[in-house]
């Protein structure tokens, strides 16, 4: 077990690194000068000169890559171009709205993808059943800033019930929940129909076994069957979607906070992308591969710890 | 080549079957209806086009929607419906012509990863994680800020976020095919390794994947769109469906019926091609087709 998360882990710390070293060169790759990029045509010689020197792109390749590896290792992701603040503290400033927002949006979709699952795969072809089944294709489908963008419309500006911009009063709770309302919304609709499609049909596959059959043979209750027998092994599968989900949300995210002009991850990498601001948004995209690289083992060892018989095969 | 002739006329019977099915299943019909239309618009979007979209008319401007002009008009007295059906032409071409490339270079890729020797297996796997952990937009916003705005860029994206998910599902049907027994035979003929997974792998790959390809087509055009509406991607005055979105954002309380219209089209195109690609995969996977 020790030995698998290990290897797991392993495996996670490889492709940050590489992907690091994938952003290194992309830097590198680019035709132009780097600092010409950053600054615009029009900037003076003496600012180029200074962002050349700030970055290190005068020393030899090698050496720019230990130091960048060096600077990270040390949780230090660079310093702001324009306003001088250190990244690290930028990213983690801005890295609890995106991750409140992405555990609000998936919270609901759990809440009511999950059950939706049980329960179209206990009463199949129903209406219900069917019903989910053509709702939760649509809703897979639907682009994040498509359902943001409809939101705002009806919501804020037609019904004026909720605010449109930013995360509320820092401290008021009540208010920072209410502006989460149609973000969160927007973020978990597609998840509902995922999280149900998913659910459905691992629980198809497990209501066929035969412990099922014996405990049905022994009398026990059809909730208490669905419960405690099916449903631990049917909700397996989410914890590996979820995983996968992660990047798949980030992305969304990156929408809806721009959308709604909340501050997050995603807002501080477009806002740095629209101003050429490198250091940032090479800070934020290594925060997210990190999240996203994590999750994976995180969620490999949470199966192997949950499921008696994964853990049989290590 | 003469086996397959030889089945062909057996064929038509399932293809029949296959038509009557899709006929059967309302949900099937219901999205090829509506990426018949896409397609439709995409080929003859010049032709059918009431207006100019790219003529201003100043006096026109923001006009709700009317017989006139059945979405309205943008602040520069654009007809919206005649842009939002050229959209279709630039939604359409970007998501066909990425996905075409992805999927070229994907095979290729993957069928070296999986019939190649081991060391270049794990380089390349390694490779095609990392570049999957990165989140999409977030890769497109990266390559946005170093390489800046444009189709190309855009189609750069696409390629590169998509290629690793090909080459993953060719490798790994190049694996279970390496070591089968007809490849075996043609190895031990002598057939060189170049011919046997041109020739004798190659053809058994690309099927599967053809139809998965194209179910990316509605997550392409999505994306196309969402980069264009943050900046990032199809730069004015192309009628892109995001630019109408981010346009209409903007005037999201003058003019409401931009951002109405800018939707419509994104919804129709990627729930017709999900419906449409939903119910073909269940109807070709019989093993699915059980379960569900």
């Amino acid at each position: 077990m020790l030995l698998y998360a290990l290897q797991r882990t392993g495996l996670a710390i490889l492709i940050c690194i590489t992907s690091m070293v994938m952003l290194f060169s992309a830097l590198k790759l680019i035709p132009g000068d780097p600092a010409t990029i950053m600054l615009g045509a029009r900037a003076s010689a003496e600012m180029k000169a200074r962002i050349t020197e700030e970055l290190g792109l005068n020393d030899p390749i090698p050496v720019q890559l230990a130091t960048f590896f060096g600077r990270i290792l040390q949780g230090n992701l660079g310093t702001d171009m324009w306003s001088q603040r250190p990244v690290t503290q930028i990213v983690l400033d801005n890295l609890p709205y995106t991750l409140v927002l992405i555990a609000a949006g998936l919270g609901w979709a759990a809440l009511i993808g999950i059950p939706l699952g049980c329960y179209s795969a206990i009463r199949r072809n129903s209406f219900i059943d069917k019903f989910t089944a053509v709702i939760s294709v649509g809703t897979i489908s639907i682009p994040s800033f498509v359902v943001a963008i409809y939101l705002i419309l009806f919501f804020a500006i037609e019904l004026g019930w909720l605010p449109v911009i930013g995360a509320g009063e820092r401290g008021d709770y009540l208010d920072q929940a209410v502006h989460l309302i149609m973000p969160a919304f927007a973020l978990g609709l597609g998840w509902v129909g995922y999280l149900s499609r998913i659910v459905r049909a691992s629980m198809l596959e497990v209501m066929g076994e035969n412990h099922i059959r014996t405990a049905r043979a022994f009398g026990l209750p059809e909730y208490r069957i669905v419960k405690s027998y099916a449903l631990r092994i049917a909700i397996l599968p989410t914890i590996t979607l979820l995983a996968v989900a992660i990047g798949g949300l980030l992305s969304s995210a990156v929408f809806v906070e721009a959308i709604f002009a909340r501050p997050g991850i995603g807002k501080l990498i477009v806002d740095a992308a629209n101003m050429r601001n490198f250091p940032v948004v090479q800070g934020g995209v290594l925060t997210t591969v990190a999240l996203f690289a994590l999750a994976m083992p995180i969620s490999d060892i949470l199966i192997a710890w949950l499921d008696p018989r994964v853990r049989a095969t290590l | 080549m003469q086996l397959s002739e030889a089945v062909l006329p057996a064929a038509p019977g399932a293809l029949t079957l296959f038509r009557r099915r899709l006929a059967r299943d309302p949900l099937a019909m219901l999205g090829l209806t509506l990426v018949a239309i896409v397609v439709f618009c995409g080929i003859f979007a010049p032709w059918i086009v009431p207006y100019d979209p790219f003529k201003l008319s100043i006096p026109d401007k923001l006009q709700p929607p009317s017989l006139t002009h059945w979405f309205g008009t943008d602040n520069l007295g654009r007809d919206i419906f005649s842009r939002i059906i050229m959209g279709s032409r630039i939604a359409l071409s970007v998501g066909i012509s990425t996905i075409g490339i992805a999927l070229c270079i994907g095979i290729s890729l993957g069928l070296i990863a999986g019939y190649g020797p081991r060391w270049l297996d794990n380089f390349l796997m390694l490779l095609f994680d990392s570049v999957y952990s990165f989140p999409t937009v977030i890769m497109g916003l990266t390559v946005a800020t170093l390489l800046g705005a444009s189709v190309t860029t855009l189609m750069f994206v696409v390629i590169l976020v998509q290629t690793p998910a090909y080459a993953r599902l060719t490798r790994t049907a190049t694996l279970s095919l390496k070591n089968s027994e007809y490849v075996q035979a043609i190895r031990s003929l002598g057939a060189s390794p170049f011919r046997i997974i041109a020739v004798h792998i190659l053809p058994n790959v690309v099927g599967p994947l053809l139809i998965i390809a194209s179910m990316d087509i509605p997550s392409v055009v999505a994306l196309e769109a969402g980069l264009t509406y943050l900046g990032m991607g199809i730069p004015p005055p192309a009628p892109s469906w995001g630019r109408i979105l981010q346009e209409g954002y903007n005037l999201i309380r003058e003019a409401p019926w931009m951002v109405v219209a800018g939707g419509i089209p994104l919804i129709i195109t990627t729930l017709g091609f999900t419906f449409l690609g939903e119910s073909l995969r269940d109807m070709l996977d019989p093993r699915l087709r059980r379960i569900v």
